[in-house]
């Protein structure tokens, strides 16, 4: 290997990928979650090119079939394939969960900076937030959707709400900790504008917690968003989504043990995946962080 | 001590007021007329002008808000829109199932989590200690409905040891009881017991470096009385708190264990009214299961105080 610290811009790329790969090696628990994540994002973009089956599509000849070669996780009560409807249901757990990650991160952490550096607004935010949170996170996504037309943003803000107070909190306690610090008080003395303080000198500081942080948001959401449409508060029946399918499968759970357990054990998978990833990075990146409350 | 109690209680009334306004106030923030989004896309205009006279939402805001909170503090959380019926009526006749299931979870939880925890730092590093974490990381990932249904598939559809569905209570029979109340127990326990698992190994790894361990051990102490009498003692105010704080898991979960498992309580209260539509029960249920959860927490933090002179806040 002729890769040399002293070319920083000719190898630097390739260096880096390999430490990448090497850390891979000694964390098996994160390269496992990764490849699952990856082949679940693969199937949910693809997913006309891995199935035959449209999964809207009915037969009332073939209705209750357990799995087979035709169809692998077998048909629900309507005849529809539940293979279709598992690889197309994995777009709404994965566009909710990342958008409301993202969401999330990016309101907890703005709120979070300003809270901890403006001293002024600090104590009416933070009780707005211990106001927040003092509201069971799956109550408040309900009471959110029940106000709302059914629709998957609906169900992004409904989840994207009771996860904020936590990042807030965390990206609260690292400016607090941060703005004691030296180079702050020479930015300060150097005339640095507050918004050029809070951007460029205090936020870089929070983003390794906060990408630990957002995994578990991750999770969170898919698992909130799931139960909300396994109640029927979620996202609109029509569409397929693994909440919506155990909601219909739930009835024949006697006869049809398919219906519930494909979706269910792609819906276990995929959270699994994402918390081990989030295990890797905060052993990684910040092993001071302990998980507190997670997953509501 | 004193005035951090008094501190405390004057928070926590800030925050139940927060709570109760934010409740309040949903309806109002939603976009459109909320006599309108209550009744639902299939509301005719005599339907809308019920709702809205019976919830009074013809008043000024402030005026609605106060009467509501008036109304409350005096017992009445306002009628059913479904059903007619007095919120509070409907809340009380479904308090037992969901306190005897919510009852043997926190219990059944304590005593497997909490030894496991304490095996799993003692052990730190053994296969007692990965198998634990490994389940915790399992225990986060599998959401209570899935693991409810694998068990009915396996010990109620397969096995038919127990019923797959339905409430037996306690004053009736008390051996149905246990049957109808296992599954759910166990399916709501999980997350709960893999929390309080690993906050447990956390906060034991940490006494047990402490140097009167080590003098517990020079002195010839026996490994369970150093583990409970002296390193668990001092372990025990992260833990209490996490079990507190868990307390907000375990009410979300109780909402998809009942319907899992038709269990007639709070949670499947809940779950059937914000399908009905029927807000002002949404609104008192949200209210009581946030007070029981402030209020829980509350009691911990000032038992504490009182208790553990190392807290100053």
């Amino acid at each position: 290997m002729s890769v040399g610290t002293s070319q920083p811009s000719a190898e630097g790329g390739t260096s880096r990928l390999w430490s990448a790969l090497r850390w891979l090696r000694r964390h098996p628990t994160v390269l496992a979650g990764l490849v699952i994540l990856v082949s679940v994002s693969l199937l949910a973009v693809f997913a006309p090119l891995f199935t035959i089956y449209d999964p809207e599509r009915l037969d009332p000849l073939r209705r209750l079939k357990p799995p087979s070669a035709m169809h692998w996780f077998g048909t629900d009560q309507l005849g529809r394939d539940v293979f279709a409807r598992t690889i197309y249901g994995s777009r709404v757990s994965l566009i909710v969960g990342f958008t409301v990650a993202a969401f999330a991160c990016i309101s907890g952490l703005l709120i979070g900076l300003v809270s901890g550096f403006v001293r002024v607004l600090d104590p009416l935010v933070m009780r707005v937030m211990d106001g927040l949170m003092a509201i069971p996170a799956i109550l408040l996504a309900i009471a959110i959707v029940g106000i709302t037309r059914s629709s998957i943003w609906a169900v992004v803000v409904a989840v994207t709400i009771p996860e904020v107070p936590r990042v807030v909190r965390l990206v609260r306690s690292i400016v607090l900790t941060l703005r004691e610090q030296l180079f702050v008080d020479a930015a300060v003395s150097l005339g640095a504008k507050l918004p050029r303080i809070l951007f460029v000198h205090i936020m870089p500081n929070t983003m390794a917690p906060l990408i630990v942080q957002a995994t578990y948001v991750c999770a969170s959401a898919i698992i909130i968003e799931a139960i909300l449409s396994f109640l029927g508060a979620g996202t609109p029946p029509a569409i397929p989504s693994w909440g919506n399918m155990m909601a219909e499968g739930r009835t024949y759970v006697l006869v049809g043990w398919w219906l519930l357990l494909f979706p269910g054990l792609f819906l276990s998978l995929v959270v699994l995946a994402v918390n081990l990833l989030g295990d890797g990075l905060r052993e990684t990146l910040d092993p001071r962080l302990r998980r507190s409350t997670t997953n509501e | 001590m004193i005035a951090l109690i008094i501190k405390r209680l004057v928070a926590t009334t800030f925050v139940m007021a927060f709570v109760a306004l934010f409740v309040f106030g949903l309806l109002h923030l939603a976009p459109g007329d909320p006599a309108a989004v209550i009744a639902g896309d299939i509301a005719t205009k005599e339907d809308i002008e019920r709702i809205r006279n019976a919830l009074g939402l013809d008043l000024p805001f402030h005026t609605q808000f106060f009467n509501w909170l008036g109304a409350i503090m005096q017992g009445d959380l306002g009628t059913s829109i479904f059903s007619g019926r007095p919120v509070a009526e409907l809340i009380l006749q479904r308090v037992e199932p969901t306190l005897a299931l919510t009852t043997t979870t926190i219990l059944l939880s304590v005593v497997v989590a909490v030894p496991l925890g304490i095996v799993a730092a003692w052990r730190a590093g053994s296969w007692v200690d990965r198998s634990t974490m490994g389940f915790a990381v399992l225990g986060f990932s599998v959401p209570v409905f899935v693991f409810a249904y694998l068990l009915i598939m396996i010990f109620a559809a397969h096995l038919k040891l127990v019923p797959v569905m339905g409430y037996v209570s306690p004053t009736d029979d008390v051996g149905g009881f246990l049957r109808s109340i296992a599954l759910p127990t166990v399916a709501l326990g999980v997350t709960y017991v893999a929390l309080i698992a690993r906050i447990t190994r956390a906060s034991m790894l940490e006494a047990i470096n402490q140097d009167y361990i080590r003098t517990a051990h020079a002195k010839g102490l026996g490994i369970i009385p150093i583990l409970f009498r002296h390193a668990l003692r001092n372990a025990s105010v992260p833990i209490v708190t996490t079990v507190g704080i868990g307390i907000a898991l375990l009410i979300g979960g109780v909402v998809v264990t009942e319907s899992v498992f038709a269990i007639p309580g709070l949670g499947r209260l809940t779950a059937d009214s914000i399908l009905r539509r029927d807000y002002p029960i949404v609104q008192g249920v949200i209210l009581i299961f946030s007070a029981i959860y402030v209020l829980i927490n509350l009691t911990i933090d000032i038992i504490y105080i009182i208790v553990d002179p190392r807290i100053r806040y």
